[in-house]
């Protein structure tokens, strides 16, 4: 076994679960406290990387068009929640896919409008472009420690503000039992505004993170939509920690799935079969996960305290 | 009695031969929705100056271009087509970016009888045993432009390589193409989830692991950019030489060059066709198509051009009667028409019998960047699928 590949792909594994985690933790936020099916959350997804990504080519700051990408996230966040979301809070879950998928071909059209269909190549500063030696023979780029760093950071932020702050005790009693805590004179309707705009900046941000490697375009946000959707079934909805953990074991088991799943395949099949055999089955590997974790443990790895149904 | 008989014949015979042909309707699918939408846009633009080149008609008959929208997924392209077919009643089908989009619809096509020119894609199923006398591509087979790949790394002494393309038809093409004409040893091989994989971080890191001499990739429309822009943030594209083949074109090549990463300059691949190239059809296509749009034009649009003059051909062939389907296949067959690349013939499984080159990006006297052509690599190409192909 090659050491040094094996971190690596550690790395990058460790580096996928972080962008899964910005997603997934505004989507299990939304879901968990809300109670609201946002498929649209994928299209806060690209705006911010658009948006963002826009400000950084007119500024020629990558991290002025991050730090500007926060304030405009949240106002867009608190429109389209007051807006549109707001009527959707009683309805059926069925309505709310139906208005939020609504939202996704209103996005991706108003991207085509504004931006056009070829999309948006975000370059990077210079310091954080190239690689950096970690010692025993590993190089790792730059910009992907850059994001690791990023979404730490993001992580214990949000475990503070949901852990030991007013506003996270509000959230977490508006999610435990929104009419007790409605009834104690918490004001829910501008709580869920809230957490909504913190759920837009923490996509946007995501989207606007993962430009300069993979570029923005419209859709982009669909699959890891899809992903971030495993992540929370996993994690359980409505915990931002299962949201984390689950994240990065589903960055682990999809990367190095792509990166070993053929060599190990080599030992059972022919290399042609297992050629064709790797790709497929390693694309697999984290919805096999979701399936066994969704038969054994229906409520996630790691249910917050006191939600009820 | 007879006079009633007669009446109803000449009825009878009015219904079956459809509104006297006034016009050519011509289908052209493409994807016009989706990032890939940028690829239709440009086969668009080209489509519609070469209408305009040749005043709107054909033999006299006015032209008319429907465009469907394949949606980059091939169970909307075979609705798309069928659509063309049964409510637009077009004469000929064309376009076609994607090999797997191509696959599902043709049978459409074909089962009605039309013909059906491919404008890009050319799977080795249509150009080997399913080849069709009615189908006809004026591309190139998958596999020719990797072939060639592979003998321009043989010519520069690259000694091992790693490939990496997307799992799809095409992708398989590129890479068995590659691997039919290289003489030097493959040490890695991956294949990513297509259309969906944005990230190769992991193949990249194996890529590095390896130390081959180079990688040869092949992703087409926004897919390109993104893993060449990962490849130089891994720290790889001053280390190991990049090949490509339909990766690197005029779309992406403007998005390179405001994102100012000059590690694509001077990457080499390989093409039937290039903006330079001299001849009296492509001077004016190119100058023209720079002109109208402000930019130049890729291979997909000198492909979607050559298939409106390619067409054109076939309905002067048969003086306008796009009933004939035989005397435009004979025609079609010909290939007599001035085509952007220089001359070319058919092959018996109706895929071009061309040249191949080398190309590299430069950039040109204005400070654009684009791609200049190199010395020939394969003269006379033929696929290699053609001997499969059992033509009545």
């Amino acid at each position: 076994m090659d050491y040094v590949l094996l971190t690596e792909q550690v790395l990058n594994g460790f580096q996928l679960g972080i962008i899964l985690f910005l997603m997934a933790a505004g989507l299990t936020l939304v879901f968990g406290i809300m109670d609201l099916v946002n498929l649209a959350h994928g299209s806060l997804f690209m705006i911010g990387a658009f948006v963002g990504g826009t400000i950084a080519l007119l500024t020629g700051s990558f991290v002025l068009g991050v730090l500007l990408m926060i304030p405009a996230m949240l106002v867009i966040g608190i429109v389209v929640e007051m807006t549109t979301l707001r009527t959707l809070y009683p309805r059926d879950h069925l309505d709310q896919v139906l208005a939020t998928f609504g939202l996704i071909l209103f996005f991706n059209e108003a991207v085509r409008l504004i931006w056009g269909p070829e999309g948006l190549v975000v370059p990077l500063p210079s310091w954080l472009d190239g690689v950096v030696a970690l010692g025993f023979g590993i190089t790792y780029p730059v910009y992907r420690i850059f994001t690791i760093i990023v979404g730490l950071l993001v992580a214990f932020g949000l475990y503070l503000l949901v852990g030991k702050t007013r506003i996270g005790m509000l959230i977490r009693a508006g999610a435990s039992n929104r009419t007790m805590a409605g009834a104690l004179g918490v004001n829910i309707p501008k709580l869920f505004t809230l957490v909504f705009g913190i759920g837009a900046v923490l996509a946007g941000l995501a989207g606007l993170i993962i430009t300069p490697i993979t570029q923005a375009a419209i859709g982009m946000g669909e699959d890891v939509l899809i992903l971030a959707f495993v992540v929370i079934v996993v994690g359980g909805i409505g915990s931002i920690r299962g949201a984390f953990i689950a994240s990065i074991v589903t960055g682990l088991i999809d990367t190095l799935g792509r990166s070993f799943l053929d060599d190990i395949l080599l030992f059972f099949m022919p290399s042609n079969a297992a050629e064709s055999a790797g790709p497929a089955v390693s694309s697999m590997l984290i919805y096999i996960l979701m399936a066994a974790i969704l038969f054994f443990r229906p409520q996630g790895l790691f249910p917050p305290k006191g939600a009820g149904g | 009695m007879l006079k009633k008989l007669l009446g109803s014949a000449a009825l009878l015979a009015l219904l079956a031969s459809p509104a006297a042909a006034d016009k050519v309707k011509i289908g052209f699918v493409t994807t016009l929705t989706t990032p890939a939408a940028v690829i239709g846009k440009d086969m668009r633009d080209a489509v519609d100056l070469a209408v305009e080149h040749i005043g709107g008609k054909m033999s006299g008959l006015d032209v008319e271009i429907i465009y469907a929208d394949d949606e980059f997924n091939s169970q909307k392209g075979k609705q798309a087509t069928e659509r063309l077919i049964l409510s637009d009643n077009v004469d000929i089908v064309a376009g076609y970016i994607w090999s797997n989009v191509l696959l599902a619809s043709a049978p459409v096509v074909l089962n009605e009888g039309k013909i059906l020119i491919s404008a890009n894609a050319g799977p080795a199923q249509l150009a080997g045993a399913q080849c069709h006398e009615n189908f006809f591509n004026i591309a190139w087979q998958n596999d020719q432009t990797p072939m060639a790949m592979g003998e321009l790394l043989n010519q520069v002494g690259v000694e091992s390589i790693y490939l990496v393309a997307p799992n799809y038809a095409a992708g398989q093409n590129m890479v068995a193409g590659v691997e039919r004409t290289f003489k030097g040893k493959i040490i890695g091989k991956d294949m990513t989830v297509w259309p969906s994989q944005r990230d190769w971080s992991a193949e990249l890191s194996k890529i590095k692991a390896a130390k081959p001499d180079g990688v040869f990739t092949f992703y087409p429309g926004p897919a390109g950019p993104a893993f060449i822009k990962q490849y130089q943030q891994a720290g790889l594209s001053g280390e190991v030489p990049l090949y490509s083949v339909f990766t690197l074109d005029s779309i992406s090549l403007p998005l390179f060059q405001k994102a100012n990463m000059e590690a694509v300059l001077g990457t080499k691949m390989t093409q039937f066709w290039a903006p330079d190239m001299d001849n009296e059809a492509n001077r004016k296509f190119v100058a023209d198509f720079q002109a109208k749009y402000g930019r130049y034009p890729s291979y997909f649009a000198a492909q979607s051009y050559d298939s409106i003059m390619y067409i054109k051909s076939a309905i002067e062939a048969v003086k306008g009667d796009v009933l004939d389907t035989d005397g435009m296949r004979v025609a079609l067959e010909k290939a007599d028409f001035p085509s952007v690349r220089g001359p070319f013939r058919m092959g018996n499984n109706h895929f071009p019998i061309q040249n191949f080159y080398e190309r590299t990006v430069v950039t040109d006297d204005n400070g654009d960047w684009t791609t200049a052509v190199g010395r020939v690599i394969l003269k006379d190409h033929q696929d290699p699928y053609a001997s499969q192909c059992k033509m009545p």
